[in-house]
């Protein structure tokens, strides 16, 4: 049964987004931007309507959405006033509009919005798995190269700008991979939940390691066992896998207090 | 005497509100530039323009070709999930070696702090690591933020001391913004100060005394001004009733 094609595909595609929300994640979790990972993640489900609406590929639509999201969330908090509100009306607000396009949207009745708010991750195609490495590729090979820029700029913008690194510019780079982790991410653990796997592993992750790159990589091993783990959960317990790879990664998290404590 | 920093006709707002207007600065190599000014003055907004991190809404900014700043900010945002050891944050952006990293932790005086982690140091250790990390890539400009942020006044005049012992090292020129009057004006060859624009300038002793300055920090600090009291002083006419704080300066010679 392991050796099922569909369950291959649905575990290299949960394990792609792994890599991808675990080392993003770390950035989430230290530039305290789990808001600004809901807002964008939210503007998905506007994504999938808007996709549905143009007949347009739904990656395309959502990441568009979701990186319109985020520019527009990193231009406000460029402005400088008190974001957080902000964030909060834009983050249920998108989601809201996004329901409701979807009802609107000629032939609406028939999108299986459960797909889309929880993740589907059984019927991934092995197109769909390819587009998740490829995401999932980008955003490892983007962060590895401005990982420093991005640690000097998240510690103080002004010690960047004293050595030579544009944080602002940084900063852009984070709400672009932000979007990217969402498009790779709606399949698997869908709108809702997308968050989840960026801040759960990375907050497991915290005390694991004694430098930044170690703490990443246990962040992305703890998400790559939750995506495994969870996978092998609801198949046994007959659960979504979307929001059983959350609980999988919320229970490692769990132990990690426990053992934290113990030591 | 080289000039490192010249800036015409500064402004800056935030928004609607100007919090920088007409502002002419200048710093050469080797001096020691302290800016002082009350809370909202624009300090440091004046230090985050010169270095190029805030836009300008009018004036310009000249630095000299190639010019290296070390920057001691007063705090990182270090959440702390972060796992960041001093010796690691030597190497942002850029990776040091080892030999490099030890010059700079045994000139800042934090030598024993390499493997200590970032979010665990006090106050006075905190300000050493972030010199040690200013220093390593051998700046031709020193700018510190309210440097002396939570240390006592013999802490305070220590890190200026070093300061001082830094500049005439390397022979680069010093920055610094406070509002810590006593301890940061004996150390600085001239002060600015700031509220909004530039009130008065020159030595300690020249702004001290001025009418503009003496407005700006005006009753509370009559130990500050009774420092600098010297017998060639001209008296403006005001009294200042501060005499007998004189008693605490340790000694006094500036240039």
């Amino acid at each position: 049964m392991l050796l099922d094609p569909f369950l291959i595909r649905a575990g290299l595609a949960a394990l792609g987004t792994a890599v991808a929300a675990g080392l993003l994640g770390c950035f989430v979790v230290w530039r305290r931007m789990a808001y600004f990972g809901d807002a964008t993640s939210h503007a998905a489900i506007l994504g999938v309507a808007i996709s549905f609406a143009l007949s347009i590929s739904i990656v395309v639509g959502v990441l568009a959405t979701a990186l319109l999201m985020a520019l527009a969330l990193t231009l406000l908090e460029r402005q400088g006033r008190e974001v957080n509100s902000s964030l909060g009306v834009l983050a249920h607000g998108a989601l809201a509009t996004g329901l409701v396009a979807m009802a609107l949207v000629p032939g609406g009745g028939r999108i299986d919005l459960d797909a889309y708010l929880f993740g589907d991750v059984l019927t991934v195609s092995w197109a769909g798995v390819g587009i998740i490495w490829a995401g999932a590729a980008l955003v490892a090979v983007l962060l590895w190269w401005h990982w420093s820029a991005l640690l000097v700029a998240t510690l103080n913008p002004d010690l960047a700008v004293a050595a030579g690194v544009r944080p602002a510019r940084q900063h852009m780079l984070l709400a672009l991979l932000l979007a990217v982790v969402v498009a790779v991410s709606i399949r698997v653990v869908g709108a809702l939940l997308i968050t989840a796997l960026l801040i759960i592993p990375a907050a497991t992750a915290r005390g694991l390691g004694r430098t930044p790159e170690a703490m990443a990589a246990a962040a992305l091993a703890a998400g790559a066992l939750s995506a495994l783990g969870g996978i092998g959960a609801a198949l046994w317990a007959d659960t979504p896998v979307g929001p059983t790879i959350v609980c999988t990664a919320a229970a490692l998290f769990g132990l990690s207090l426990l053992t934290g404590r113990v030591r | 005497m080289s000039r490192l920093i010249t800036a015409t006709g500064l402004a800056v707002a935030h928004g609607a509100r100007t919090a920088l207007s007409g502002v002419d600065f200048h710093i050469d190599r080797g001096e020691i530039v302290t800016v002082v000014g009350p809370n909202g003055s624009g300090k440091t907004t004046l230090i985050r323009a010169l270095m190029g991190a805030v836009p300008l809404s009018s004036g310009r900014i000249d630095r000299a070709k190639g010019l290296k700043i070390g920057y001691v900010p007063q705090k990182l945002a270090i959440d702390p999930t972060l796992p960041m050891t001093l010796r690691r944050f030597l190497d942002l952006p850029k990776r040091v070696s080892d030999a490099r990293a030890a010059v700079a932790l045994e000139e800042a005086g934090a030598r024993d702090l390499a493997m200590r982690p970032l979010s665990g140091l006090s106050g006075g250790q905190f300000q050493r690591a972030m010199l040690a990390r200013a220093i390593l890539s051998d700046p031709d400009l020193l700018i510190l933020d309210e440097p002396t942020q939570g240390l006592d006044q013999p802490g305070s005049a220590a890190f200026y001391r070093h300061i001082e012992h830094l500049r005439d090292a390397h022979g680069c020129a010093v920055l610094m913004v406070s509002h810590d009057l006593h301890v940061v004006m004996s150390a600085s060859d001239r002060v600015v100060c700031l509220n909004g624009h530039v009130c008065c300038e020159g030595t300690p002793a020249v702004v001290s005394a001025a009418p503009a300055y003496r407005e700006l920090f005006g009753t509370g600090t009559g130990g500050a001004l009774a420092l600098y009291r010297h017998d060639h002083d001209h008296d403006h006419g005001h009294d200042h009733g501060h005499d007998n704080a004189g008693h605490f300066h340790p000694h006094h010679d500036h240039g």
